[in-house]
C-alpha cells in the first residue's frame, strides 16, 4: 500500500508539541535483539528514530485499535502494544524507568482517534445542551448513567451525561456531530454497522460509569471483537 | 519508513466517515485522473480501485491543505510542499463541498483543537472543567500548551482559529 511517507516524516519531525517522547527498547523481528530507539508519539501515530536528532523516522506504528498491556518478560519496565485481528505479534517495548513506563502506557492507551472523537462528541453535546437549557443544570456533580439512550433521527442511540429533566419539555436533540454516515454513498457503513459501533461505545461508557471508574482509559478495548485477556492498566486514583 | 501495514489495511475496512467513487489524480506531472473508491476513516484517506478490496494507498491527513480547484474539484496537499497536489473530481459542487468540509475536520490535530475549544467554552460557561468527570483533565494532549504556536499546522482552512 502506498503511503504519503514524506508527509508522515514531516509530521513526525515538525516542531509542534509532541504527546510523548523518549527512549524505548524495541525488539526487532522474532528472536531478534532489542534496539534502543527514540520514540515520538503524535496523535495516533508512534514514530521511532535511530537517534533523538535523526531527521527521518525509521518507522511508525499506527496505534488505532490497539490495546496496551504490561508484560512480565525478561525485560523490566516492559509493555506490549497489541492489535486484534491483523497482526499476530505485538510490539514489545521497554522503558528505562517505572515513571517512564507509566507515562508511555497512559499516553498510548489514550492515543486513538476514536477515543479523542468520543470525548469531543461528549463535549459537543454538553455544550449544545447547555446552550439550549439552563447552564446550572448542565454539568451534574456526579455523572450518572442514563438508563435509556435517546434515539436520534438517523437511528443512532445517543448517550447524554445530563440528568433527565421532567419539568422541561423534551427538546430536539442537538444535531449529530459532524461525523456522517456513508450510507448515502454506498453500503460501506450500513446503519447496522454504525448502530453496533455506537452501541459498543455506549456499553463501554456505561460499564465504566457503573463500575465507578472515572477514566476512559479502558475505553479503547471496546473496538476489538475479543478481549485480550491480559491485565489492563488503569489510572492511578 | 516501516509501518504496520496490516493494521492500516484493517483500518481501511472500518466504517467510513465518507466514501465515494471519485476521479483521482496524483501529484506527479502528467498523471491521469482515474476512478477510485475514496474512503475517509479517522485521519486517513484510503483509495481503492473500484472493484478491489485492498487499498492502493492511503494519505495521512495531518498538516494538509484542502482547496477548491475547478468547480466540482478539490485538491489535497501537504504543508511541507503545497505545490504537490492530489486532485479529486466530484460529480457535483455539492459533493465537492461535502468532501472538503469533512477532510478539513479529519485530522487528529483538528479534533484536538476542537476538544480544547469546547473544553474552554464549557469552562467559561460553568466554571467547571468538563474533563474532570473523565479523570483526564491533566492529560498533556488536551492542554492548550499542546497546540502548535503558529496555529497553522493542523489543517489550513479550518474553522477553529480563535482560542482564548
Amino acid at each position: 500500500m502506498k503511503l504519503n511517507e514524506r508527509s508522515l516524516a514531516f509530521y513526525a519531525t515538525c516542531d509542534a508539541p509532541v504527546d510523548n517522547a523518549g527512549f524505548l527498547h524495541k525488539r526487532g523481528g522474532r528472536g531478534a535483539s532489542s534496539h534502543r530507539r527514540w520514540f515520538v508519539l503524535r496523535g495516533n501515530m508512534l514514530f521511532y528514530f535511530e537517534a533523538e536528532a535523526s531527521r527521518e523516522p525509521l518507522g511508525v506504528i499506527l496505534l488505532e485499535g490497539c490495546t496496551v498491556e504490561l508484560v512480565d518478560v525478561r525485560e523490566e519496565f516492559a509493555f506490549a502494544v497489541h492489535f486484534a485481528g491483523g497482526r499476530s505479534r505485538p510490539y514489545v517495548l521497554a522503558a528505562d524507568s517505572q515513571a517512564a513506563l507509566e507515562g508511555w502506557v497512559k499516553a498510548l492507551s489514550r492515543a486513538s482517534f476514536h477515543y479523542l472523537r468520543l470525548v469531543v462528541r461528549e463535549l459537543e453535546q454538553q455544550l449544545a445542551a447547555m446552550r439550549e437549557g439552563s447552564p446550572a443544570n448542565a454539568l451534574p456533580a456526579n455523572p450518572s448513567p442514563v438508563s435509556n439512550p435517546r434515539p436520534k433521527e438517523n437511528g443512532r442511540a445517543v448517550w447524554s451525561a445530563l440528568p433527565e429533566q421532567p419539568t422541561v419539555a423534551p427538546q430536539r436533540p442537538p444535531l449529530p456531530p459532524r461525523r456522517r454516515a456513508s450510507a448515502s454513498n454506498g453500503p460501506l457503513a450500513s446503519f447496522a454497522q454504525l448502530h453496533e459501533q455506537y452501541g459498543l461505545e455506549v456499553r463501554a461508557l456505561r460499564s465504566q460509569w457503573r463500575g465507578g471508574h472515572t477514566g476512559l482509559a479502558g475505553l479503547e478495548v471496546s473496538w476489538h471483537p475479543s478481549g485480550s485477556g491480559g491485565t489492563h492498566t488503569r489510572d492511578q486514583p | 519508513m516501516r509501518y504496520n501495514e496490516k493494521e492500516l489495511q484493517a483500518l481501511s475496512r472500518q466504517p467510513a466517515e465518507m466514501a465515494a467513487e471519485l476521479g483521482m489524480r496524483g501529484p506527479k506531472k502528467g498523471s491521469v485522473a482515474k476512478r477510485r473508491l475514496v474512503k475517509l476513516v479517522v485521519n486517513f484517506l484510503f483509495y481503492f480501485r473500484p472493484d478491489e478490496a485492498e487499498p492502493l494507498g492511503a494519505l495521512l491527513l495531518e498538516r494538509c491543505r484542502v482547496a477548491q480547484e475547478e468547480p466540482g474539484g478539490f485538491s489535497i496537499s501537504f504543508v511541507e510542499d503545497l505545490s504537490r497536489k492530489y486532485h479529486f473530481e466530484c460529480c457535483s459542487q455539492e459533493q465537492c463541498q461535502e468532501w472538503m468540509e469533512a477532510l478539513r475536520r479529519a485530522s487528529y490535530e483538528y479534533m484536538r483543537r476542537s476538544l480544547i475549544f469546547y473544553r474552554n467554552e464549557i469552562r467559561k460557561m460553568t466554571g467547571k472543567d468538563p474533563l474532570e468527570q473523565f479523570g483526564i483533565s491533566e492529560e498533556a494532549r488536551f492542554q492548550l500548551s499542546s497546540l502548535p504556536t503558529d496555529g497553522r499546522t493542523a489543517c489550513i482552512g479550518s474553522q477553529l482559529d480563535v482560542l482564548d
